[in-house]
C-alpha cells in the first residue's frame, strides 16, 4: 500500500504506537474506565461530587497533554523538515494543529459539561458514575473522529462517538420525554451509520483504498476512465452517502428532524453536550473527509454542502420562530449554526493574497473559531436551562423564563450575554466568529451564501430577543420563579452568597418552579459567559492558535 | 481584568493615542463602575454616570480646543492592532466632519442624564447609558471599516433594553421593532464590508478595513461598487431613518424614555448620515454621483411627509419624533448635493438637530412628568402655570423652525443653497418643508401654551431652576451657534472641502459647480454632466 507516510512503517504486523502523541485521547479513556472501577468497587464514591470531580480534573489533565502533544509535534516537525503533524499508528491517525484545536473543544465541553452534569444530578437525584463514563467514552470518540484518516476508523469512531449520546439521552428514568428522545437519536443515527458505512463501501469499491490520502492520490494518479477500477459515479454515490451520514450527525437541514425533539427531549447537560462536543467532532470529521480525501471533487460537493447550508440556515430560522419551547428553540438555533459552520467548510481555501500569504488559512480558522466560540455560547446557554428546568427538566415552555431577570438577576443576565453572543452582537465571541465565515465565504467569492447566512442570523436574533424578552421585560408582577434565595440583594450583589445556600438547601428545596443554581453549574455558566466576551473583544488572544492550527493542517498543503 | 489590561496598555502608549480612545474607555470605565455600586444608591449611581458623562464630555471638549483647523485630515489618530491576519486594527481619528458630533456626543449625554430619571431600576438603566455613550463615541471615531460596523450594530443593545425596560405604553413592541429593522438592514453591510475589502485587497496591497487606504485605492468595478455601496445605504438609510424605512422612528421615539428619545434622536439617527458621509460618499463617489438623486429625492420625500405627518400627530412626542423625519431629510438632501455649502450645511445641520430635537424631547418629557400626558388636546395654557418653560419651549421651537439668528437657521439655510446650486427644484421642493415646520411647530405651541387652562394645566409645576440648569447649556449653544456659528463652520468646512476634492479626483467628469455658476447648472447641468461622465468613464477604461 503506497500509504502517504513520513513515517516508515515496518514489514511488521502490528504497527507502531506512539503513546505520547495520544497523551490526550487515552488519559480520557483510561480515564472513563478508571471512574467506573473506582466507583463499583467503592460504593461510597458513587454519590457526592467525586465523579464530577474526577471527570472534570481529567478533561484538565487531558487538555494539559494537548500542550505536551504539541511541543512534541514541534520536535517531529524539526527532525523531518516539515509543517507540524504527525502519522502516528500506521497512518490510521494524523496528529496536527487542526485535531489538537479540536481535541481542545471537545475536552473543553467535557469540562464545563461536567459542571453541568453534577448539579444536575443532585438535582434529580441519579447516581453519577455512569453519565460521566458516557460522556466521555463519547468525548473519546469524537477526538478519535477529529484525527481519522481511515474511513474505517472513521465510522467506528463515530459509532463510539453516538452510541454513548444514545444511552445518555435517555438515562433520566423518570422522564419518558427523555425515553422518546433516546429512542428517536438511536433509530436515527443507526439509519445515518448504515448510509455512511455504504458510502464508505462504494468509495472503497471505487478507490480499493480506504484511507483519506489513498483516495485522494487515487484520482491524481488515475486519470478518470483509465482505470478499471475508476467509477465515478459509484465514488460520488458513495460521497454522497457519506455526506448524508454526517448530515445528520451535524443535523443540517433537510437531515434536522431529529434534532428538536432529542434536543427537548435528552437531559438538558447532555443536550449541552451532544451541541457542543457531538457536532465539533462531526464537523471535523466532515472536514477532514471532504478537503483531505474528496479535494478533487471538490465542483462535485460543494454545490451539495452550500444548499445544505442555506437549507439550514433558512429552514433552521424560520422555524424558530414557531417554537415556544425554549429547548426547542435553542435546537433550531443549532441548526442555523451547523449552516454557519458548513459556510466555513465551504469556504476553504479562498482567493490568494487574502488572509496573509496562505488563503486556505482564512476559511480553516473560520471553522475552528467558530467550533470554539459555538461550543462556549451553546454549553453557557443550556447550561442556564438546565438551571432555569427546574425539577424532571419540566419547565422548558418560553413562559417558564417570565420574570428571570427579577428572581435570578445573575443567571438572566448571563443568558442575555450568551444570548447576544449567539445573536452575533459584536464584542462577543459569536459576531468575531460569524465575521470570520462571513469574511471567508467572500475570499471565496460566495457573497450569496454569505448574504443568506447574515438575513438568516437577523431571523434567528427574533429568537434570541424574544427570550430576553420574556427574563428581562415582560411581567415584571408575573414573576413565575419564585425566588430560592429570599434575600434579594444577595441575588443582586453577592453570587457566592446565594448559591453557598443554594447548595446547603440541597435538592430537598427546590420544588417545582424553583431555579437551582449551584456553584459548579454557575462557574461553568460563568466560565463560557466570560470566555465568550474575552473571546469577543480579545480575538487576537486565540490568534496564534489558530494560525498554528491551520498551518500545521495538510489541508491543501504539501501533497 | 479586561478594563486593566486595556489601561495598561493605554499607560504605555504616548498621550495622542490617549485622547480619543479614552472618549471610549471613560463612559466604559463609568459603567463597570455603577455595575459595583448598591442597587441600592440610586443618588450614587446617578452621581457616578455623571461625573462619568461630564469627563467624557470635558474630553471631547478638550479635543475641539486643541483640533488644528488648518488640517482637514485625521487627526489624534490612534492605531492598534487587532486581528493582524485579516486587517483589522482600531484606529480612531476625528476630522471636522466628526469633531462636532463628538462634542455633541459628549454634550448630550450628561445633560440626559442630568435632566431625567428613569422611573424605575436606576442601576442598569445608567449603565446602558453609559454603555451607549462609549459605543457612539465609538462609532464616530472609528475609521476601521469593521470597527465603525461594530460600534454601530452594539448600539442597539443598550438602547433595546433602555427602549424596552423603561419606556412607555407599547416599549416592549417598539424595542423589538427598533433592534430587528436596524439588524436586518445593517446584516448586508457586514458583507459589503468584507466584499469590499477583498475586492479591494489587491488595489490596497493585502486586505485592510482602513477606510482611508481603502477610499483612496480601491478600484472596484462599476457593479460592484453599487451593490457595496447599496448594502451600505440600506444600513444608514435605516438609521437615519430615510422616508420609506423610516416606520420604526416613531415607535421608538415615542416610546422610549425620554433620556432615550434624546439620545436616539441627537445621537444616533447622526450615526446614519455620518455613516452616509464617511462611508458612503468617502468610499463610493461614482456610485453616489450616480445613485445620488434617489437620496435627494427620498430626501425631499421625508421633509415633505415628515411635515405633513407631524401636523397630524395628536401626539405631543409623536410629532416631535415625525419632525425629525423631516429634518433628518435636509440633512439627506445636502449630503448628496455633493457641494461644499450642501455638506457643511449637513454636518452644522446633524450638530443642531442634536441640540433642537435634544431640547424638544427634554421639554416634552418634562411636560409629561407633570400631565402624565402627552396628548396635545388634553393640554392647553400651559403657557400660564408654567410662563419659564413656555419661553424656554419657544426659543427651542423657534429654533427647530428655523429662525434666522437661531442655529437651526445655519445648516438648513446651507443646506437650501447647495442643494440650490445643485438641482435647483429639489431645493425649491425643500423648501416648503421650513414652512410646514413653522406650521406644525407654531401650532402644537400654540395648541399647548396658548389659550385658557383648564383642571390640571392650570395648576403645573413651572419649570425648576435645576432643570433650568441643566438644559441651559443647549439654549446657549441654539443662541451661540445661530448668531456666530463662524467657529464651528471654519471646523467642519476643510474637511468637507476635502472631501468634495477626493470625490472630484475619483470622478472624472464631476466638478463643484461655484456658486457664480448656479444659474447654469441646474438639474439640466446635472443631466448634462452626467451623461458627459458616462462617456468619459469609458474613454478611461479603453486606455
Amino acid at each position: 500500500m503506497g500509504l502517504f507516510a513520513q513515517t516508515v512503517v515496518d514489514a511488521i504486523d502490528t504497527p507502531e504506537v506512539e503513546w505520547k502523541m495520544m497523551a490526550p485521547l487515552l488519559v480520557l479513556a483510561v480515564g472513563a474506565i478508571v471512574l467506573i472501577t473506582i466507583t463499583s468497587v467503592v460504593p461510597r464514591t458513587r454519590r457526592g461530587g467525586f465523579p464530577a470531580a474526577f471527570t472534570i480534573t481529567t478533561a484538565a489533565v487531558a487538555g494539559w497533554f494537548l500542550k505536551v502533544v504539541w511541543s512534541g509535534l514541534g520536535d517531529h516537525a524539526e527532525t523531518y523538515g516539515i509543517w507540524r503533524r504527525q502519522w502516528i499508528v500506521a497512518d490510521a491517525l494524523m496528529i496536527d494543529g487542526f485535531t489538537i484545536f479540536v481535541w481542545g473543544v471537545i475536552l473543553l465541553s467535557v469540562f464545563l459539561c461536567g459542571g453541568l452534569l453534577d448539579s444536575y444530578l443532585r438535582r434529580e437525584g441519579f447516581d453519577g458514575p455512569e453519565w460521566y463514563t458516557l460522556m466521555m467514552i463519547s468525548a473519546v470518540g469524537g477526538m478519535l473522529l477529529a484525527a481519522a484518516h481511515d474511513l474505517i476508523l472513521i465510522f467506528l469512531a463515530v459509532e463510539i462517538l453516538s452510541i454513548a449520546v444514545y444511552v445518555l439521552a435517555g438515562l433520566h428514568l423518570r422522564r419518558s420525554d427523555s425515553q422518546e428522545a433516546a429512542f428517536k437519536y438511536f433509530i436515527l443515527g443507526a439509519l445515518a451509520s448504515a448510509f455512511l458505512l455504504y458510502g464508505i463501501a462504494l468509495v472503497y469499491g471505487a478507490t480499493g483504498t480506504t484511507h483519506l490520502v489513498d483516495i485522494f492520490m487515487y484520482r491524481s494518479t488515475n486519470a478518470a476512465g483509465l482505470s478499471p477500477l475508476t467509477n465515478s459515479s459509484m465514488m460520488l454515490a458513495g460521497m454522497a452517502m457519506i455526506m448524508i451520514g454526517f448530515a445528520f450527525k451535524i443535523s443540517a437541514v433537510p437531515f434536522h428532524v431529529w434534532t428538536p425533539d432529542v434536543y427537548q427531549g435528552a437531559p438538558t447537560p447532555i443536550t449541552a453536550f451532544m451541541a457542543s462536543a457531538v457536532k465539533a467532532a462531526a464537523f471535523a470529521g466532515l472536514f477532514r473527509i471532504m478537503w483531505e480525501g474528496f479535494t478533487y471533487y471538490v465542483d462535485d460537493w460543494r454545490p451539495v454542502l452550500s444548499a445544505l447550508a442555506i437549507a439550514s440556515l433558512v429552514v433552521g430560522s424560520f422555524l424558530a420562530l414557531a417554537q415556544t419551547n425554549v429547548k426547542r428553540m435553542l435546537a433550531y438555533s443549532s441548526i442555523v449554526h451547523a449552516g454557519f459552520i458548513l459556510i466555513a467548510v465551504y469556504a476553504v481555501p479562498g482567493v490568494t493574497g487574502i488572509g496573509g500569504d496562505d488563503p486556505s488559512r482564512l476559511g480553516i480558522e473560520a471553522f475552528l473559531f467558530y467550533l470554539l466560540a459555538y461550543t462556549l455560547m451553546t454549553i453557557g446557554t443550556f447550561g442556564v436551562l438546565t438551571a432555569a428546568g427546574g425539577v424532571d427538566d419540566a419547565n422548558h415552555e418560553l413562559a417558564d423564563y417570565r420574570g428571570l431577570s427579577k428572581s435570578q438577576p445573575v443567571l438572566a443576565g448571563l443568558m442575555a450575554v450568551l444570548l447576544f453572543a449567539q445573536a452575533g452582537i459584536p464584542f462577543t465571541a459569536g459576531f468575531v466568529a460569524k465575521f470570520r465565515v462571513i469574511a471567508a465565504a467572500a475570499a471565496n467569492e460566495a457573497y450569496i451564501l454569505g448574504a443568506v447566512a447574515m438575513l438568516a442570523a437577523v431571523v434567528s436574533a427574533v429568537l434570541y430577543l424574544r427570550i430576553v424578552v420574556t427574563m428581562f421585560l415582560v411581567g415584571d408582577e408575573l414573576v413565575a420563579h419564585a425566588v430560592t434565595d429570599t434575600d434579594d440583594d444577595a441575588a443582586t450583589d453577592g453570587v457566592a452568597d446565594e448559591t453557598a445556600s443554594n447548595d446547603h438547601l440541597g435538592e430537598a428545596s427546590t420544588p417545582f418552579g424553583q431555579v437551582y443554581t449551584p456553584k459548579p453549574l454557575l462557574l461553568a455558566v460563568m466560565l463560557a459567559a466570560f470566555g465568550t466576551i474575552v473571546l469577543g473583544v480579545f480575538p487576537q488572544l486565540v490568534e496564534p492558535i489558530l494560525t498554528d492550527a491551520a498551518d500545521s493542517l495538510s489541508t491543501l498543503r504539501q501533497r | 481584568m479586561i478594563a486593566s489590561t486595556l489601561l495598561a496598555a493605554e499607560t504605555t502608549a504616548d498621550v495622542a493615542f490617549g485622547t480619543l480612545p479614552s472618549l471610549i474607555l471613560v463612559p466604559l470605565l463609568t459603567a463597570a463602575v455603577i455595575m459595583l455600586l448598591p442597587a441600592s444608591r440610586a443618588d450614587y449611581v446617578k452621581l457616578a454616570a455623571l461625573i462619568g458623562s461630564v469627563i467624557t464630555g470635558a474630553i471631547s471638549i478638550y479635543v475641539l480646543w486643541h483640533f488644528d483647523v488648518a488640517d482637514p485630515g485625521f487627526q489624534f489618530t490612534a492605531q492598534r492592532e487587532w486581528i493582524s491576519s485579516l486587517g483589522l486594527s482600531w484606529f480612531l481619528g476625528i476630522d471636522g466632519i466628526s469633531l462636532f458630533l463628538v462634542v455633541l456626543t459628549g454634550i448630550l449625554f450628561p445633560i440626559a442624564i442630568l435632566t431625567t430619571e428613569p422611573h424605575h431600576d436606576p442601576k442598569p438603566y445608567h449603565v446602558w447609558i453609559m454603555l451607549l455613550m462609549a459605543g457612539s463615541m465609538g462609532a464616530f471615531l472609528a475609521l476601521d471599516l469593521l470597527l465603525f460596523f461594530l460600534f454601530f450594530e452594539v448600539v442597539l443593545v443598550p438602547m433595546y433594553f433602555l427602549i424596552g425596560g423603561w419606556g412607555h405604553g407599547n416599549r416592549v413592541y417598539a424595542a423589538m421593532k427598533f433592534f430587528l429593522y436596524t439588524m436586518a438592514a445593517s446584516a448586508l453591510m457586514l458583507v459589503g464590508i468584507v466584499s469590499l475589502v477583498f475586492l479591494a485587497a489587491g488595489d490596497t496591497g493585502g486586505a485592510t478595513f482602513n477606510v482611508i487606504e481603502l477610499a483612496e485605492n480601491h478600484q472596484l468595478s462599476t457593479l460592484a461598487s453599487t451593490l457595496v455601496f447599496l448594502s451600505f445605504a440600506l444600513a444608514f438609510a435605516v438609521k437615519v431613518p430615510v422616508f420609506p424605512v423610516h416606520t420604526w422612528l416613531p415607535d421608538a421615539h415615542t416610546e422610549a424614555p425620554t433620556a432615550g428619545s434624546v439620545i436616539l434622536a441627537g445621537v444616533m439617527l447622526k450615526l446614519g448620515t455620518y455613516g452616509m458621509l464617511r462611508f458612503g460618499v468617502y468610499l463610493f463617489p461614482e456610485v453616489v454621483f450616480d445613485l445620488g438623486w434617489i437620496f435627494m429625492t427620498l430626501g425631499v420625500i421625508g421633509i415633505v411627509y415628515g411635515a405633513a405627518v407631524a401636523t397630524m400627530q395628536k401626539d405631543l412626542k409623536r410629532l416631535v419624533a415625525y419632525s425629525s423625519v423631516a429634518h433628518m431629510g435636509f440633512i439627506v438632501l445636502g449630503i448628496f448635493a455633493l457641494n461644499s455649502q450642501g455638506m457643511t450645511g449637513a454636518v452644522v445641520q446633524m450638530v443642531n438637530h442634536g441640540i433642537t430635537t435634544g431640547a424638544l424631547f427634554i421639554l416634552v418629557g418634562w411636560i409629561y412628568e407633570r400631565r402624565h400626558t402627552r396628548e396635545i388636546a388634553a393640554l392647553g395654557g400651559l403657557q400660564k402655570s408654567a410662563p419659564l418653560m413656555a419661553g424656554v419651549f419657544t426659543l427651542v421651537m423657534l429654533s427647530s423652525v428655523g429662525l434666522p439668528g437661531l442655529n437651526g437657521f445655519v445648516g438648513e439655510f446651507l443646506i437650501l443653497l447647495g442643494t440650490f446650486s445643485a438641482a435647483r427644484w429639489w431645493a425649491v421642493v425643500a423648501v416648503s418643508g421650513v414652512i410646514l415646520a413653522a406650521l406644525y411647530m407654531l401650532w402644537a405651541y400654540q395648541r399647548t401654551f396658548h389659550g385658557p387652562a383648564v383642571g390640571e394645566n392650570a395648576t403645573m409645576e413651572d419649570m425648576r431652576l435645576s432643570e433650568l440648569f441643566g438644559i441651559l447649556p443647549l439654549l446657549v449653544l441654539i443662541v451661540f451657534l445661530g448668531v456666530y456659528p463662524k467657529p464651528m463652520l471654519d471646523r467642519i468646512e476643510p474637511s468637507v472641502d476635502a472631501l468634495i476634492e477626493h470625490v472630484e479626483e475619483r470622478v472624472t467628469d464631476f466638478y463643484e459647480p461655484e456658486p457664480n455658476e448656479v444659474e447654469r447648472v441646474g438639474v439640466t447641468g446635472l443631466i448634462e454632466a452626467a451623461e458627459h461622465g458616462e462617456s468619459g468613464g469609458e474613454g478611461e477604461e479603453d486606455h
